[in-house]
């Protein structure tokens, strides 16, 4: 079976007065229908990947890949006009915060309508009774009274739930999540994640989780990339992380407090000690 | 003696009502945590403390002296306080020299070169970052400025309001170990809001969980290692963060 | 030439007078990548140049009167024409670039900190100072420009200086808007909790922390609106309530030149041209300026 995703050394630079700057350095990996996860601390390149897949990185910024292939498609050849009809319908993407990402001005059920609309004619009583399925995925209790609500209206955890909701209803075939619990609280955190991972699951989805929570993306994904100054650093097993062999992913678990801490300081990353090379 | 008393401490916020009978008894030198999720009304009674959220009923004695509603300069010198957002809590047009120094102007404090290069270098600031503005700092060292500045007129106790939930998580290390010697060194009291158990678990000796305005549970922090918290709604956050953890 | 640029880009500034200069320097050069906000600052330039020099630059009196020169075309005696009176209109546009600048400054003098000071205090306050400030301020806002300006111009009489005055009067509150808004989002961020948690006096919150951040939007407003009071300076000076004969300003000039607009179009047009010029480099400049200057989108470069 063809692979989902297929990246070859994927570069993102952007341009500073004082010479380039690349913050995605020679990036490959592929992408089964599987769950991979991004690691890396801010400024690790981890957000512009997920955006280069897209293609939604800005001017002046620039994407250059060997090869950078989606489901048999070379997305490095599509022109914006042709990358539309992959975003959204085929390629999804859950960002951090809803506040920023929903309408303020639309329901959330004409949200999550538009959503659909804008990749499939169908008719309305039709499309209604999606959006309130799909709601009703996403566990919210009474989806025809959340459907009206404006997003103003509701918790952060359900403005999440809401986005992932309009992500998912054209059914894509991948999801990007970047970053897509870091706003909410612990206890609804473990909600959204699950009802995240139920659907990738029942419908096939490959999942990018990019995250700086090195436990959350071991504990929800099948894959782990840990990503530093924009190179891979350590590629692994979810389950394998606790023997990573990178000093910066090891030195980066030593260095998360433990619920029962027993040390009297942390250990500190030593950043020289792979920097040079 | 004790550092920090609340009792029966109602905040509001115009209408809302944010806080419903806290009762809190800190010891000087103590580590506190308060922990709760949003919405729980934990920072808001950092708020109170501080003088930022004026509209309270109760009392706050800050070493055994009834606080008033407002800021004053004897508190001020008394208490002060370290905010989430390294990004947000400095001023983008002030060098670090100028926003360490604010504070010995307003009090009057001379020697300010020394005193400004002292605090730099008890939260590990080289001096080459003293002219600097916000925006050629990273996030670890903007929340050391932070602390520095807080530390400016020497107080005894310390109000942190989630100081390291916006910094990645080997800055985070970093930040914790400060804090901790720093304690050490000036014999600080903090008062600490946090989401983050494990954190609670590195820094401090007491925690109160927090929820919906109420304190559920006081407990130690050696409670909370060996996974003995009373109250369910602690004993659920708590686990939460353990599967988290693994 | 490279050391001083070192020195102003030197990443660890020893000393505050070099901090300031670096971030100048820093935001000089942002707007120097920047086409027409570098045309916007020649022009600006050039009218300052020309006040500054204006008898050197000058190839006549601007006000000696020569009647049997009257009305004649651009030529190499007299580059712009001659008007009714036998002015040459070169040494007339090039003195009344001094009158411009002269408004446009003391208004930017009078009105800006006026405006900063009123809307910080209302911004910051909020309460019944904010519903009686800004309840003044909204019945100014109401009256159009113009209409004001000619009010408290009729009521003072005629003249430059009272022009001066009425238009200070009438751009303040716009001034006074901007600032309030600009408070407001600032009053509760933390940097300014974090200095009154130290113990400062509200005067102080607000003179040395507050005001600071105002100051780029409103250099960049009132930038913005010069081109609109040299435009309402020429205003009333084309209706006669503004700068009084002879004095070379002008509005007032082609409000003269307007009797003789089909067949000596040059009396009217050349200081048309002027005005017109120097607005759009105060436009230019001020949309520069707000690209490097927005706290939102500069400075993090």
């Amino acid at each position: 079976m063809n692979p989902l995703l297929e990246i070859e050394n994927l570069r993102v630079t952007f341009p500073t007065p004082r010479g380039d700057l690349e913050v995605v350095r020679g990036l490959s990996f592929t992408l089964g229908r599987e769950r991979l996860g991004i690691v890396g601390e801010s400024g690790s390149g981890k957000s512009m990947t997920g955006r280069s897949i897209l293609k939604l990185v800005r001017a002046p910024g620039r994407v250059t890949a060997d090869k950078l292939t989606f489901d048999g498609i070379d997305l490095l050849t599509r022109s914006e006009r042709q990358m539309r009809p992959i975003r959204g319908a085929r390629i999804s993407m859950v960002m951090q915060d809803p506040k920023f990402s929903l309408n303020p001005v639309m329901t959330i059920g004409e949200q999550i309508a538009e959503a659909l609309l804008t990749h499939q004619r169908l008719p309305r009583r039709e499309v209604n009774n999606r959006v309130l399925t799909m709601l009703e995925s996403v566990r919210i209790a009474d989806p025809e009274r959340v459907a009206k609500l404006y997003p103003h209206e509701v918790s952060g955890g359900m403005g999440q739930r809401v986005m992932i909701a309009m992500m998912l209803i054209p059914e894509p075939d991948l999801l990007i999540a970047d970053e897509p619990t870091s706003a909410l609280d612990v206890s609804v955190q473990a909600q959204v994640l699950d009802i995240i991972d139920e659907l990738v699951k029942r419908k096939g989805m490959g999942l990018i989780f990019i995250s700086h929570d090195l436990n959350l993306v071991s504990s929800y994904c099948d894959r782990i990339l840990v990503m530093n100054t924009g190179e891979v650093v350590e590629e692994c097993k979810a389950g394998e992380l606790m023997n990573a062999k990178h000093p910066y992913t090891r030195g980066l678990i030593a260095s998360i407090p433990r619920l029962d801490e027993t040390r009297t300081e942390l250990p500190v990353l030593d950043r020289s000690a792979w920097a040079k090379k | 003696m004790t550092a920090l008393s609340l009792k029966n401490l109602d905040i509001f916020y115009g209408e809302a009502h944010i806080t419903h009978d806290v009762n809190l008894e800190i010891a000087d030198g103590e580590s506190f945590a308060l922990v709760g999720e949003s919405g729980s009304g934990k920072s808001t009674v950092l708020k109170a403390i501080a003088g930022l959220a004026p509209e309270w009923t109760g009392e706050i004695n800050v070493f055994g002296k009834p606080r008033s509603h407002g800021i004053d300069r004897a508190f001020s010198r008394q208490c002060q306080m370290v905010f989430q957002d390294p990004y947000g809590s400095l001023h983008p047009r002030k060098t670090v020299d100028a926003t360490l120094g604010e504070a010995l102007t307003i009090h009057g404090i001379g020697d300010r070169s020394a005193r400004i290069e002292e605090v730099m270098s008890s939260v590990g600031l080289d001096r080459k970052f003293r002219f600097r503005f916000p925006h050629q700092l990273s996030g670890g060292q903007r929340q050391r400025v932070a602390i520095a500045r807080a530390l400016m007129l020497k107080p005894k106790v310390l109000l942190l309001d989630e100081p390291t939930s916006a910094l990645d998580v080997s800055v985070q290390a970093e930040i914790l170990n400060l804090l901790k010697r720093l304690r050490q060194e000036q014999n600080l009291t903090f008062l600490m809001v946090t989401h983050n158990l494990p954190v609670v678990s590195f820094l401090c000796d007491r925690l109160a969980v927090m929820r919906q305005g109420r304190i559920v549970e006081v407990a130690d922090v050696a409670d909370l290692k060996r996974g003995d918290l009373k109250d369910p709604y602690s004993r659920e956050l708590m686990h939460i963060s353990a599967a988290h953890a693994n | 030439m490279t050391t001083l640029r070192d020195w102003l880009i030197d990443d660890s500034p020893a000393s505050p007078m070099q901090a300031r200069l670096g971030r100048f320097y820093r935001i000089f050069g942002a707007l120097m990548h920047n086409p027409l906000a570098v045309v916007g600052a020649i022009i600006i330039l050039v009218l300052v140049l020309t006040a500054l020099f204006a008898p050197w630059i000058a190839t006549h009196d601007p006000l000696r009167q020569a009647l049997g020169e009257r009305l004649l075309p651009p030529s190499a005696a007299h580059w712009m024409g001659t008007d009714e009176l036998g002015r040459d209109i070169w040494s007339r546009v090039v003195y009344g670039a001094r009158i411009t600048l002269a408004i446009v400054t003391l208004v930017a003098v009078l009105a800006a900190p006026a405006g900063l000071v009123i809307g910080v205090a209302a911004g910051y306050f909020g309460g019944w100072v904010d519903r009686i400030l800004m309840g003044i301020t909204d019945i100014f806002l109401s009256l159009p420009k113009l209409i004001l300006a000619l009010a408290f111009v009729a009521a003072l009489g005629p003249g430059i200086e009272n022009a001066i005055i009425a238009i200070a009067i009438t751009s303040w509150p716009g001034y006074a808007r901007v600032a309030r808004a600009e408070t407001m989002t600032f009053k509760n961020s933390e940097f300014i909790s974090a200095v009154r948690l130290l113990g400062a006096s509200s005067l102080r919150v607000n003179l040395g922390h507050v005001l600071p951040l105002c100051t780029s939007s409103m250099i960049v407003r009132v930038t913005l609106d010069m081109a609109g009071i040299i435009l309402t300076a020429a205003g009333l000076g084309f209706i006669g309530l503004g700068a009084q004969p002879p004095l070379p300003e002008w509005g007032a000039m082609i409000s003269r030149g307007r009797s003789f607009i089909l067949d000596q179009w040059w009396v009217a047009t050349m200081p048309g041209f002027a005005i017109i010029l120097v607005s759009l480099g105060f436009c230019f400049l001020g949309d520069g300026l707000r690209d490097v200057l927005d706290p939102k989108s500069g400075e993090q470069r």
